[in-house]
């Protein structure tokens, strides 16, 4: 066991665990925070694979956006469903049962595939991925469109979620 | 103008006035005879016009009987060629042209003094009843009651115009089927006009009576047009008396062989009955009397002039289908037609002895004279027959104009009484009328003595005594000595006429006041005498002593109508028929005046004295009416209101309702076993079925997203396995 | 060295675990954050494999900051509906959420 396989399986424990408890806590704000612990492991995890902007990139806008705007949420919502009383509904056993069956599923098929077993090619050296994410983003031989199509789209959710929460009796 | 279109035009101006009146002048009486007499007047110059170019062409009549005026026109498409209708002026038309179109004039003028143009609208005067007078006031203040208007003055004009058009199709045609189109409108006018005063009940039956009766004749009369047109191929003269058709309609044995006729014989016997019933002979006379329900102009035209005139003229027209076939003797259609011309003429006079009412013996004369003219024709008589139709137009038009003028003054005279007891058309109610109406008396008398045949000034008599020539001459002596006595009774009861009317003294008050009536009336009453006069002059046959030769015989060429081998010569003069028509007329002449020259107010009439029980029966007209109405107006009456609405409910409806009931009831079964259990049930079942299925079904939609993700994610699930296993074999 | 399906088998994991939540949570905010966790495991998928076979091809990043940017717009959206939703009918549980019922 190399000690990179040591910390991958210490981070992925963590990363399950953490989603576990999301989708089983009770008290949604509870679930908000183990949300936080999830989507920082992640963030290791995107370490581990050289992907070190990206998991900048993660927890600003993850966790300092999205799980913010989580509990935002929660706490705006939260009059009538006083925490109590299971969260889950009464299929609860069926779908963990189809979850289950999906995983082994997914499981099974990727341990058949050959090409799972393959190891990490070596990083290249001099790999700027950051410079080279940003100037292929603004690159018109590259994914420039993507990029202004990803803008548009964030715009549209901007004017979006404005005007779907207004508050028209005000 | 050319005269063919002249004759086109002929019948025109009274179907015009007709319109014109109808449309436009009803209410406006002076408009209305305006237009009345100004259009028979057209047609009368036309006529003139006509007449005169005809008979003044080459050879006269003889040449207007080989080329007659002619033209015609193609009228309905059929196959390659087409029915042709046309105007024809042969000698016979235009013999008859002339006195229809002075007739009509005549008749026309004197309508307005009859329907009393002028005098005031009575108070109590109602449309559809005749006028009883108007009270006037005069200077004095003394209160009159004068002879009031007619309140359907305008009406009257309308129909005797279209009444004139009628007959003047059906002279001018050159085929029998317009003729026959003439014949009908003028029967619909004589059903107008004789039930002119429509609310009389009497008035209403007479025109009925009138309808009735001449259609039965017209019926087999368009059995007879049929039957021709399908055997000759056409109606027109040109076509069906030429000597080919004429050939093979005698040799063709009629329909069915019936009763060993020819063919020509049974459509002429056919023809004919149209002419009984048009023509009033017996059996179908009845009508006539009756028909004196309507004004007397009316009855002057439609039942002395012109229409009855008009079934003589259609049977003289088709003398060559009747004749043809005998060379010299009689055919089967002649022998019927003169035994019922012979019989009609001394049934009627021996029922007109017996009559009181002044129109009335007129109306039995007329009967008479018109079986003189069939008989006439049924021995072969051609150009008498003819002669004769010409003379009685005149004379009898005059007759009856002149019964009018003395109704007219006997109705002043009851009206300044104020006694509407009194009748004003009965004889005995009159008397010494000559010294009051003068001008009336002595056209009467010209008349009546034409009607008697009163010798040699008359028409009356040249035309009675060339019938009763031809019948001595070709040895009909039955039909000779019937005619004959006819002709006694004629003058008897004519003198009788005259001698109750104008003769003696008044017999009642109303008598006494009569006065003679307006020159509208009595001018057409001098014209009429004088043609009452001299047409007879016009047929003085050739060999005639001493008088003969004077003026050329005229009506002679008549018989240039016929084709050339049918026509015949005068008979040579025979003393015997000259002597038997002097005795018969002036015996019946001296034996009336000297029966009633001693009549007075209140006695019984001298021949009822004589008759006795026989007067009862000529008086009720033998009682055939009677017999008419317990026979056949009594079966035929039943039939209408008991037999026929029985058979329509019982049978006709019983029948349908049968047919509904069955229906109804196969419906219902088909309801019941079929339509509801199968149909129905299959219906409902997909229809439930369906809505059932829906039920159970609209579960998955449950509205909770989470239930739908699940349902993906286990189809997700299982198609993966399943492609993998495909992938995998 | 990590083997490629360790990445692979972490990424389902958290995917299944993710699929749970969306479908057996009652709360509508529960549920997006399970989709959250869905969407984190595509993005551990993406990485691995663009680590795993071209890592000088920049491709794999930009395909997951796209699905950074997507996720990010998703949750503020799905959030202002539920949000809206609250208002209207005073719940949050997705049951309770059926209008579109037959």
């Amino acid at each position: 066991m190399t000690p990179v396989q040591i910390i991958f399986l210490v981070v992925s424990l963590m990363l399950l665990v953490s989603a576990f408890m999301v989708v089983t806590v009770r008290n949604l704000v509870r679930a908000a925070l183990w949300l936080i612990s999830t989507l920082f492991m992640t963030a290791v995890v995107f370490v581990l694979l050289d992907a070190g902007f990206l998991a900048v990139v993660q927890v600003v806008v993850y966790i300092g956006a999205i799980a913010i705007l989580f509990i935002f949420a929660v706490m705006l919502t939260r009059r009538v469903m006083a925490d109590t009383g299971p969260q889950t509904n009464a299929n609860g056993w069926w779908v963990g049962l189809s979850s289950l069956a999906l995983f082994a599923g997914i499981t099974w098929i990727l341990l058949g595939w050959g090409g799972s077993s393959a190891d990490a090619p070596i990083f290249p050296a001099g790999l700027d991925t950051v410079t080279d994410l940003g100037m292929g983003l603004v690159d018109p031989n590259g994914f420039i469109l993507p990029f202004e199509v990803a803008s548009v789209l964030l715009l549209a959710a901007l004017i979006g979620a404005i005007v779907v929460a207004w508050d028209r009796d005000n | 103008m050319a005269t063919e279109q002249l004759i086109w035009l002929l019948p025109l101006p009274p179907l015009v006035s007709f319109f014109l009146i109808v449309l436009l002048a009803n209410r406006n009486k002076a408009l209305s005879h305006t237009i009345g007499i100004g259009a028979a007047f057209l047609s009368w110059l036309a006529g003139m016009v006509v007449f005169f170019r005809a008979v003044t062409g080459e050879h006269g009549l003889h040449g207007l009987g080989e080329h007659p005026l002619h033209s015609a026109m193609d009228w309905l498409p059929l196959g390659d060629g087409a029915f042709q209708i046309g105007v024809n002026i042969d000698p016979l038309s235009a013999l008859t042209l002339f006195f229809v179109c002075w007739t009509v004039l005549m008749i026309f003028i004197y309508s307005v003094g009859y329907h009393n143009f002028g005098q005031p609208e009575g108070e109590h005067d109602q449309k559809g009843l005749p006028p009883h007078g108007a009270t006037v006031t005069d200077e004095h203040g003394h209160q009159h009651t004068v002879l009031s208007v007619e309140p359907n003055y305008s009406r009257f004009f309308a129909f005797i115009s279209l009444f004139a058009f009628g007959m003047f199709v059906l002279v001018v045609s050159d085929n029998l089927l317009t003729l026959f189109v003439g014949w009908e409108i003028m029967g619909l006018c004589s059903y107008l006009l004789i039930g002119f005063w429509f609310a009389k009940p009497s008035a209403r039956a007479a025109a009925i009576k009138a309808f009735m009766t001449t259609r039965i004749g017209d019926v087999f009369m368009l059995l007879g047009l049929a039957y021709l047109y399908s055997a000759a191929g056409s109606l027109s003269y040109s076509v069906i008396f030429s000597p080919e058709v004429l050939d093979r309609l005698v040799h063709d044995a009629a329909v069915g062989g019936f009763l060993g006729l020819s063919a020509a014989g049974l459509i002429g016997l056919l023809l004919f009955i149209g002419t009984v019933g048009k023509s009033a002979q017996f059996p179908l006379h009845v009508w006539l009397p009756d028909a004196m329900e309507g004004p007397t102009p009316v009855s002057a035209m439609i039942h002395a002039a012109t229409m009855v005139s008009a079934g003589v003229y259609m049977v003289i027209r088709i003398f060559p289908i009747l004749a043809a076939g005998a060379e010299h003797g009689l055919t089967p259609a002649m022998t019927v037609m003169a035994f019922i011309g012979a019989f009609t003429a001394l049934f009627a006079a021996t029922i007109a002895v017996a009559q009181n009412d002044i129109k009335r013996v007129l109306a039995y004369s007329t009967i008479s004279q018109l079986g003189f003219m069939i008989a006439a024709l049924g021995i072969g008589a051609y150009v008498a027959a003819a002669f004769h139709l010409l003379t009685h137009a005149f004379f009898k038009a005059l007759l009856f104009l002149g019964s009018g003028s003395v109704i007219h003054g006997m109705e002043h005279g009851v009206l300044h009484t104020g006694n509407h007891d009194v009748d004003p058309q009965d004889m005995m109610n009159m008397g010494g009328l000559r010294k009051k109406m003068p001008v009336t008396f002595w056209t009467f008398l010209i008349g009546g003595f034409a009607l008697s045949g009163f010798p040699f000034i008359t028409a009356g008599f040249w035309s009675k005594d060339e019938i009763l020539a031809d019948a001595w001459a070709h040895g009909h002596t039955a039909v000779f000595w019937t005619l004959a006595i006819a002709a006694l009774l004629t003058a008897f009861y004519t003198m009788r006429q005259i001698m109750l009317t104008f003769f003696g003294e008044p017999r009642t008050k109303e008598a006494e006041h009569a006065h003679e009536t307006p020159w509208t009336m009595t001018a057409p009453l001098v014209i009429l005498s004088v043609f009452a006069v001299a047409a007879g002059w016009a047929g003085i046959p050739e060999d005639f002593p001493i008088l003969g030769g004077l003026v050329a015989n005229f009506i002679h060429g008549v018989s240039a109508t016929l084709p050339a081998a049918m026509i015949e010569k005068a008979p040579a003069f025979n003393v015997i028929p000259l002597i038997a028509s002097l005795v018969v007329a002036l015996g019946g002449l001296f034996l009336g005046w000297l029966v009633y020259r001693k009549y007075k107010a209140g006695a019984t009439d001298p021949v009822k004295k004589m008759l006795g029980g026989l007067h009862t029966v000529l008086q009720n007209k033998y009682y055939l009416d009677e017999l008419y109405q317990a026979t056949f107006v009594r079966l035929f009456n039943w039939i209408s209101e008991v037999f026929t609405p029985a058979m329509d409910r019982g049978v006709i409806d019983g029948f349908l309702h049968g047919i509904a009931r069955v229906a109804f009831s196969l419906g219902g079964i088909f309801r019941d076993r079929f339509e509801t259990p199968v149909i129905t049930g299959a219906a409902d079942l997909l229809g439930n079925g369906v809505k059932g299925f829906g039920r159970e079904f609209r579960g998955i939609q449950s509205g909770r997203i989470q239930q739908y993700m699940n349902v993906v994610l286990v189809i997700v699930v299982v198609l993966a396995v399943f492609i993998y296993i495909l992938a995998q074999v | 060295m990590i083997p490629l399906s360790w990445y692979l088998i972490l990424a389902a994991a958290l995917f299944s675990l993710g699929l749970f939540g969306v479908l057996s949570r009652k709360n509508a905010v529960a549920i997006l954050m399970g989709v959250e966790l869905m969407l984190n495991a595509v993005n551990i998928n993406l990485v691995a494999f663009w680590r795993y076979s071209a890592p000088e091809v920049i491709a794999g990043q930009v395909f997951t900051i796209i699905v950074f940017a997507v996720s990010a717009a998703e949750v503020a959206v799905g959030l202002a509906l539920v949000i809206s939703l609250y208002r209207r009918r005073q719940t949050v549980i997705a049951e309770n959420i059926d209008l579109l019922r037959w």
